[in-house]
């Protein structure tokens, strides 16, 4: 029979060592506190102010609007002037800039041509029609900064031009739900949480166990009568209510400083985090038996961590990922917490449209406390 | 049937490249203080946590309390104490912290868990440190805890590991104190320890040397069948003596003790203060004369060793 008892006096007992612990008492607060800070000022998708430069062949009037209307764009920033095509490349080469405006000497030709002038006469040949007005050459090692430059490719020349310019009829009309004016907070706040308490909801239980054996308490502690399972809950019930603290924070800060606020409803929230702590916890527990000293735990730790904050579809996709990718993000908590949290926070689904990342949470919390109990022996050989 | 209430037979232990404890059989009865005498390294931590259920034994077998161990541990939980070699108690609680995590693991009830626990505070001389970090108290301090927390379930058999290895001689004397009341009341104790002193007071102890029981019994016992003779002698040069006298057959041991030189004569000899007396290092004006054996002297023969 399980003792609540035990169960009690095992949390107390952690609680009094956390508050004793200042430095991890700390980090609670810390940790959510400055990352959101870093993430939710310095991610950004919207590229802005991309070092340029330009290589002018024509130096005419038409070239030099032209360059004003892409800075215009604020895109990029247009920093250097260069004599030739060699000079700007070897530029980029020394990453003094990203990428380069290049305008032939033709360039009044070439717009006098272009379908968005469309000068009727004399006719022009499709050879003319097609042919861009001046081109970019950019580093293209960087994949983000290449897609800002891309997104110049079809840059209206109104103001290039003294008569309003044909316009030009998209394919496709698209509106944009939830997140209107694109904001990557919107985002990242969210995605936020779960890798924060990926982090530190995995790094304190994975500790726990380690910690006893490196103190020398264990083998006080097997010698009482206390069951593997009321170990395990004892030691995770404390970081359950930590874990809400912390995600109280990034959500409370994510509202006033980022103005990012939670749409879905708050016992969804609630749900889904509790899963996701105790599925943490009970990972880190795991660890925590396999560990032979604290280091070890941390590396395992570090181990989950990557793969999360990369795989989980906090910084990519998951549907742009290829599929062995998706099969091991499915085997890890926090890609069902993502699914989730930005459910719930940008568009107010609940849990029940989303019982297979909640029936999935839950399972690998049983199994993580079973293994984790059946891995304990209470024995020191 | 005897109250025996820890049978081991044949208890072996091997790690990796050492064999801790050897053949091992131990048969203790209920009330008894039993000490296990040895010095670094003989196994009596190994042999302690195999009678507790905390290492299987590579071979061999083990009763507690009719119990088969390490099977049926858990069975025996809530009837055993042990304090560990190593302070094992939370360095980062306070003394009353500490106290009442155990109450509540071994499931006092909560009424009774203050009645109890001052009255371990008073026992053990705890009560002005109630509310002090049991990590910033000194080592005899810790281990008079220590001893409260093994008690605090009134276990019928108490494990000591060392319990007095940071106690000074005058608190190892209230420490035992502490221990014979314990034994009145009824509780077995198995203490291991390398101080004679200690051992001397047990009602029965083992001499283990390197995993092996060199010797078992009370210590009167002991004292009585060690197989030799004790003998003082006061003369000039000691250690030229010793270095004269070590070779002889016969000789056990030789160890200055002061002025004196204490030697142990094999009792194969009839007469050794006569056989002393015969041989040339020995001068006329040196005194001879035969003493009550001591339990080092025990320790001596049986191991070979001079200290434990
Ligand atoms: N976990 C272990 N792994 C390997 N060897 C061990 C282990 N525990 C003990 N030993 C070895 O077994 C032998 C007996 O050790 P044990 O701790 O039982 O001695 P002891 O009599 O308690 O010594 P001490 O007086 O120093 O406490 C030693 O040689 C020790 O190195
Ligand atoms: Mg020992």
């Amino acid at each position: 029979m399980t003792s609540w008892l035990r169960i009690k006096a095992i949390f107390f007992k952690e609680l009094i060592q956390l508050k004793r612990d200042r430095m991890t008492f700390g980090m609670i607060v810390m940790i959510p506190l400055i990352q959101l800070l870093l993430f939710g000022y310095a991610i950004n998708t919207n590229i802005r102010h991309i070092p340029a430069g330009v290589v002018d062949m024509s130096q005419t009037g038409i070239s030099r609007l032209l360059i004003q209307t892409v800075q215009a764009t604020q895109v990029v920033d247009v920093q250097h002037y260069f004599q030739n095509e060699e000079q700007a490349q070897a530029a980029i080469a020394r990453a003094d800039i990203r990428a380069v405006l290049f305008i032939p000497q033709d360039i009044s030709q070439r717009l006098a041509r272009h379908p968005s002038v469309g000068l009727g006469t004399p006719a022009s040949t499709d050879e003319e029609t097609t042919r861009p007005i001046a081109q970019w050459i950019v580093d293209g090692s960087d994949t983000i900064v290449a897609g800002a430059i891309k997104g110049l490719k079809g840059m209206p020349l109104v103001e290039l031009l003294n008569k309003p310019a044909n316009r030009s009829v998209p394919t496709f009309e698209i509106t944009l739900l939830f997140n209107p004016e694109q904001r990557t907070v919107v985002n990242i706040v969210p995605g936020l949480v779960g890798i924060i308490l990926t982090m530190t909801m995995i790094m304190f239980t994975s500790a726990a166990i380690v910690r006893e054996r490196e103190r020398g308490n264990m083998e006080m502690l097997i010698t009482t009568p206390v069951r593997p399972i009321e170990l395990m809950l004892g030691k995770i019930i404390p970081y359950i209510f930590i874990g809400s603290i912390q995600v109280s924070i990034i959500l409370g800060l994510g509202y006033t400083l980022f103005n990012v606020p939670v749409n879905g409803g708050l016992w969804d929230l609630a749900g889904a985090t509790f899963l996701f702590i105790t599925a943490s916890l009970t990972l880190g527990l795991v660890i925590s038996t396999i560990a032979k000293n604290q280091l070890q735990s941390m590396q395992m730790t570090v181990f989950i961590l990557m793969p999360s904050i990369l795989l989980s579809g906090f910084m990519f996709p998951y549907e742009g990922m290829p599929e062995a990718a998706q099969y091991i993000a499915e085997a890890l908590p926090a890609t069902h917490f993502m699914r989730m949290i930005r459910g719930i926070v940008a568009r107010e689904v609940d849990l029940f449209a989303m019982s297979y990342d909640v029936y999935w949470l839950a399972l690998f919390t049983l199994a993580g406390l079973v293994v984790a109990s059946l891995r304990f022996m209470k024995r020191l050989d | 049937m005897s109250n025996v209430i820890i049978k081991a037979s044949k208890l072996t232990r091997h790690f990796e490249h050492v064999k801790a404890v050897q053949a091992l059989d131990l048969e203790i009865e209920q009330g008894q203080i039993y000490g296990f005498l040895g010095p670094n390294g003989s196994g009596k931590t190994t042999a302690m946590r195999m009678l507790i259920g905390l290492l299987s034994p590579t071979s061999g077998e083990i009763q507690v309390l009719g119990h088969a161990l390490p099977q049926q541990a858990e069975a025996v939980r809530l009837q055993i104490g042990y304090m560990t070699q190593k302070f094992s108690l939370y360095d980062d609680l306070t003394v009353l912290e500490n106290l009442k995590f155990i109450a509540n693991i071994y499931g006092l009830p909560v009424k009774h868990q203050s009645k109890r626990i001052n009255e371990l505070l008073s026992i053990y001389g705890l009560e002005k440190k109630q509310s002090q970090l049991a990590g910033s108290m000194s080592g005899g301090q810790r281990q008079r805890l220590s001893l409260a927390a093994a008690t605090l379930h009134h276990p019928k058999i108490l494990f000591l590991d060392e319990p007095t290895s940071a106690v000074d001689p005058e608190n190892r004397r209230d420490f035992w104190e502490q221990l014979f009341d314990l034994s009145d009341q009824g509780t077995t104790i198995l203490v291991s320890t390398h101080y004679m002193d200690e051992a001397e007071r047990c009602h029965k102890l083992a001499i283990l040397e390197t995993g092996i029981k060199r010797a078992d019994g009370s210590p009167q016992t002991l004292m009585q069948n060690m197989g030799a003779n004790v003998i003082e002698i006061e003369a000039q040069d000691l250690r030229g003596l010793k270095q004269s006298l070590l070779p002889l057959d016969g000789v056990i041991s030789a160890a200055q003790l002061g002025t004196r030189l204490r030697v142990l004569i094999s009792d194969h000899i009839q007469n050794p203060v006569a056989f002393l007396q015969q041989q040339n290092c020995i001068h006329p004006q040196d005194v001879l004369e035969n003493v009550r054996p001591s339990l080092e002297d025990v320790f001596v023969t049986s191991t070979g060793r001079s200290t434990p």
